[in-house]
């Protein structure tokens, strides 16, 4: 026998390219385009938010892993620094960072760390923070920057909610919106949902690096578009068209990278398309009669805390198991 | 003044419908259960480890309710006296066992025993055992992965890091058997205790032939049969090249310990031998010495750290 | 193209290394240790000493049983020991040794390379031949051959199934015999049909062999009945209810066996080793290695004597150099080895040697339920649960969950982007589901 320590392991003795860091650091790319859209939008105030955010979420991880936990440190597998984005994304560009700091410590130390950090937490942490300010500060959370050449005042879904309350017909409201200039960017929102283009080049990115699979963005989409288009089709004046609705507020945002986290979805197909309907339906019901003019993130928090029940009752298709009829 | 007397109905209504609920299905849902089971449970340790065969104690101090003869139950971490407290209450015989503690009976540490390979795979002995024959040459031999300590309850089980050997602290070892049933090699032997806490025994389950076994240990058993001839009580039987003393024969002489000529037979508890014994050859027979001060001596291994290399 | 319905992955095959290395004769060793033990069942019974003389191809252990397999000596030469040795993977196991000297054949085996077509025995008769010859599968599983052509009473076979696609990484035994050995592995799969009665045969090849299926479809024109099947590469394909699915579009019930749904599957090399059985009297004395890893010098392909000491390959294809783990079979589901000494058993389809550099597994990190692991199995199982339920012994709740149907073919493993070793824990939970199901069937 030769003189080196032979390794034993069990098989399999290769492993595929899948790394959490590798996906956490593709998803990162994938937000890449759009917050350089949003960069040109709202300038400098836009990178500095999430700069700070990610900061925040890594410190906070940091900390409560050393100092609480006493676990070994996670932060190498960037999970904190997607949360840090994807918290920005959904926040104003022109919000004072104190805030931002406080979404950061709703986000990582309540909805992530106190489950036992990375993938056992119930809820998305990064749409936790989101609604604790969005409940906490509703004016901050709500006062848009202009942004050049595009419709002023609140975001086009604000905006057309207002005014069909009012009960300006559709046609009118439609006027003022461009829906060219709302997928590509000039719009009011949050700082990381105003360009649909730039997102949808991420979800491409994720769905060539095999990071996500297409069924919950596209379901989701889907029964939003679906939903809407019967609305629109029973009264044309009083509800908007599927298309505004697909591109405005956080959709896109939502169905591609808020809804798709790995932690807070479901383990299967079949459960996926379950969790995404849900979410198509939730949002689409507090658009149209909800209090808020955007539902996304409170469909998709609704929809989390649904998905260990169907991850119990919802099971893969198995092989060579043939349903018993009873 | 409306609204405060509406309130109150309102509640007080709620409250009353639900208590008659409550009452209800209490009611209809009620199971009659021999008032006897209670005490028995009560009676025993609750300790909830399993060693009885049962699930747990309710589960035994149901048993021992229903049947007749209740000789074949016993509870070892509540021992002999125990059990004559629940015969006693319940009008049976007792069942009489004697007491026992759990041995290790492997002395493969690092030393002794040195590691011809690196496994790297899931943190578990059941794992490693059922993948191949360890990491020593000695395929009989503790793997020293740690699943005796995981399954003790009472924290009597824990590993030294040093030897990487499981260690048992006879205080606390209730001899309830979840780390004989955990060991994939079947090491671990419930003994009778002895008076002082003393053992004698061979530390060593190798049956491989004396030189395979010797060169994958220092300390193996090579079954040359020293012991048994020298052994009066007719305690030591030698089958498969492997020596085992029978702990209910054996007493405590220390003459085979002494003739063992690789230091497999290993002894605890007894005081120092006059210095023309002790002169007997013996390779490194690791000092088990009986843990009298506290058990912090031993570095905490936390079960954590083993669980968590997966 | 065809491929199984559920899950896989796509490993990288890494087949180039010794794709193109022809088989080659390997010399036989001074000593070989055969094994007593080589396939799934009763161990075989020595029925040679110490001392006796043999001669290559005489039994010299017999059956134990009807799951069991006679043995035969590889070499001609002189027992040394009837003992127990250290099998790779250091467990000791009963073995034949035997000092070799020249290189004698016992009377009637015919070791020219002449092609022989013609079919003279009846199925029964051919089945006889394997079980005497000692043929047991050769893909890894080493099931004896023969009980897998005796169909069971109340049960039909309706079609065989030749298993040539070799979806085990850097594994390249069987494309080589396909490539060389074209004529002797269709007629062998003949023989196989005839013995199960049936005249259908689909040969199923992976798109990564095209050669190999151009060669076999051009020879499959002068047989009856063999229709070469390319199936689109994806892991597990050469797991047998993976291929049958692939091939038929049936799934083995759950629980079930291929011939439930009218399907034999068997590997190259076994058709090839029930040809020379059968056409040439020559029982399963050698089989075709592949050698091979990223960093060896000569890869290749050999054709080696049972019993054969695994170092004696690697030295001979370049050495230990570098090496951090040596895996018995394929990268996937093979056995890594801590005894380089022992021998190559009827079951050896490769020797893998990974570099050190490779060898250990990444740290585990924390389950983020991407799902992965659910996605690549093939058997629709939830890994990361039954992983779960495994390590908390809650083995009732993982039989639930189908956790008797796992292949053990590392799928999960392999994609946990968190490097979990999920199949570590379900091998175990498996084996003590499977345990307690066997308990109850002999309680019944």
């Amino acid at each position: 026998m030769s003189s080196q320590k032979l390794v034993i392991s069990p098989a399999p003795h290769v492993h595929g390219s899948n790394d959490t860091r590798r996906m956490m650091a593709d998803v990162l790319i994938a937000l890449a385009p759009a917050l350089v859209v949003s960069c040109l939008a709202h300038g400098w105030r836009a990178l500095l938010v999430v700069a700070f955010s990610v900061v925040c979420c890594v410190v906070f991880e940091w900390a409560v892993q050393k100092f609480l936990l006493r676990g070994p440190l996670t932060i190498g597998n960037l999970s904190a620094v997607v949360t840090g984005v994807l918290l920005a994304f959904n926040l104003p560009a022109n919000i004072p960072l104190g805030l931002v700091a406080i979404g950061c410590a709703v986000a990582i130390v309540v909805a992530k760390m106190t489950y036992g950090g990375l993938g056992k937490n119930l809820f998305n942490p990064a749409l936790v923070g989101r609604v604790f300010l969005l409940i906490a500060f509703p004016v901050a959370m709500t006062s848009f920057p202009e942004i050049v050449g595009a419709v002023s005042g609140a975001t086009p879904l604000a905006m057309a909610k207002e005014a069909l309350k009012a009960g300006v017909p559709v046609s009118e409201v439609m006027q003022s919106v461009d829906l060219g200039d709302m997928s590509l960017g000039m719009k009011n929102g949050s700082l990381g949902e105003i360009s649909v283009v730039a997102l949808l080049v991420g979800f491409v990115w994720l769905l060539v690096r095999r990071v996500i699979s297409w069924h919950i963005p596209v379901v989701v989409l889907g029964t939003m578009a679906l939903f809407s288009t019967i609305m629109w089709g029973v009264n044309p004046d009083a509800y908007m068209s599927p298309l505004f609705h697909l591109l405005s507020g956080g959709a896109v945002l939502g169905a591609v990278f808020m809804a798709t986290d790995y932690v807070t979805s479901p383990m299967t197909t079949k459960g996926m398309v379950i969790y995404a309907v849900g979410i198509g339906f939730i949002t689409m019901l507090i658009r149209l009669w909800g209090p808020y003019p955007e539902g996304m993130s409170f469909a998709i928090l609704i929809m989390n805390s649904v998905v260990p029940l169907i991850d119990k009752y919802v099971r893969p298709k198995r092989f060579g198991v043939v349903k018993s009829k009873k | 003044m409306g609204t405060l007397v509406s309130t109150i109905l309102v509640v007080s209504l709620l409250g009353g419908l639900l208590a008659l609920l409550l009452y209800v299905v209490a009611k209809k849902f009620h199971v009659e259960e021999d008032a006897r089971i209670d005490e028995v449970e009560k009676k025993l340790p609750g300790a909830n480890c399993g060693g009885c065969g049962f699930a747990g104690c309710r589960a035994m101090a149901e048993a021992l309710v229903k049947e007749d003869d209740i000789s074949t139950l016993y509870c070892p971490v509540g021992g002999g006296e125990c059990m004559k407290l629940i015969a006693t209450y319940l009008g049976k015989a007792a069942a009489e066992r004697e007491p026992q503690v759990a041995v290790v009976r492997c002395s493969g540490s690092c030393a002794n025993r040195p590691r011809v390979n690196t496994y790297d795979g899931a943190g578990s002995c059941a794992v490693a055992a059922a993948l191949y024959a360890g990491q020593t040459g000695c395929s009989f031999g503790c793997i020293g992965l740690g699943d005796c300590t995981l399954k003790c309850d009472f924290g009597a089980i824990r590993m030294n890091p040093e030897t990487g050997l499981p260690e048992v602290d006879d205080e606390k070892c209730t001899a309830c058997g979840a780390c004989v049933k955990a060991c994939p090699k079947m090491i671990i032997e419930l003994r009778k205790k002895a008076p002082k806490g003393r053992k004698i025994y061979v530390s060593c389950v190798n049956k491989d032939k004396g030189a395979v076994a010797r060169k994958a240990c220092k300390v193996a058993c090579i079954g040359c049969g020293k012991c048994a001839k020298v052994c009066a009580h007719d305690a030591i039987t030698v089958v498969n090249n492997l020596a085992y003393i029978d702990s209910t024969k054996c007493k405590m002489c220390r003459k085979c310990v002494a003739e063992c000529p690789t230091g497999a037979i290993i002894e605890v508890g007894f005081p120092v031998r006059k210095p023309a014994a002790e002169s007997a050859p013996k390779a490194e027979a690791p000092k088990v010495e009986v843990k009298v001060e506290a058990p912090k001596a031993v570095e905490e291994v936390k079960p954590n750290e083993t669980a968590n290399k997966e | 193209m065809k491929t199984f319905p559920i899950g896989g992955i796509h490993p990288s095959d890494n087949k180039q290394y010794s794709k193109e290395a022809a088989i080659e004769r390997f010399p036989i060793p001074q000593v070989v240790t055969i094994p007593l033990a080589q396939h799934i069942g009763a161990p075989a019974v020595a029925c040679v000493a110490k001392g006796d003389k043999v001669l290559a191809g005489q039994v010299i252990a017999t059956a134990g049983g009807f799951v069991s397999s006679a043995i035969h000596s590889s070499v001609s030469g002189t027992v040394t020991a009837v003992d127990m040795k250290a099998d790779a993977q250091g467990n000791m196991k009963p073995c034949v040794t035997i000092a070799v000297e020249g290189d004698e054949w016992v009377e009637g085996v015919d070791l020219s390379t002449t092609l022989v077509k013609n079919i003279t025995l009846s199925g029964k008769e051919i089945v006889a031949k394997v079980a005497e010859m000692g043929i047991v599968g050769m893909g890894g599983a080493t099931f004896p051959t023969h009980v897998k052509l005796s169909i069971p009473d109340g049960k039909k076979a309706e079609c065989l199934i030749i298993n040539a696609v070799e979806c085990e990484p850097y594994l390249t035994a069987d494309y080589r015999v396909m490539m060389e050995k074209g004529g002797e592995l269709l007629t062998g799969a003949r023989l196989l049909a005839k013995a199960i009665g049936v005249d259908q045969i689909y040969v199923g090849i992976e798109n990564n062999k095209p050669d190999a299926i151009k060669a076999l479809q051009v020879l499959a024109g002068s047989y009856l009945g063999i229709e070469i099947v390319p199936l689109k590469m994806r892991y597990p394909q050469g797991g047998e209810k993976q291929l049958i699915a692939a091939i038929t579009g049936r799934q083995v019930p759950s629980g079930g066996l291929p011939i439930d749904v009218g399907a034999v599957v068997q590997n190259v090399g076994t058709a090839l080793a029930v040809y020379e059985a059968v056409m040439k009297n020559k029982p399963l004395v050698e089989r075709v290695v592949t050698v091979t890893g990223p960093k060896l010098a000569r890869p290749k392909n050999l054709l080696v004597r049972i019993g054969t000491p695994m170092s004696a390959l690697i030295d001979y294809c370049g050495g230990m150099d570098g090496v951090g783990k040596v895996v018995a079979g394929g990268p996937m589901m093979g056995r890594a080895v801590s005894n380089v000494d022992a021998p190559v058993t009827k079951g050896t389809s490769g020797v893998l040697l990974i570099p050190t550099a490779e060898s250990l597994r990444q740290k585990p990190d924390t389950c983020i339920r991407c799902a992965k692991c659910v996605e690549a199995c093939p058997m629709g199982l939830e890994p990361y649960l039954l992983a779960k339920l495994s390590k908390k012994e809650m083995y009732d709740e993982a039989e639930k969950h189908y956790i008797a149907d796992c292949i053990e073919c590392g799928c999960c493993t392999y994609s946990c982007p968190a490097y979990l070793p999920l199949l570590d824990w379900l091998r175990i939970g498996k084996g003590e589901v499977m345990k307690a199901i066997r308990a109850r069937a002999t309680k019944k």
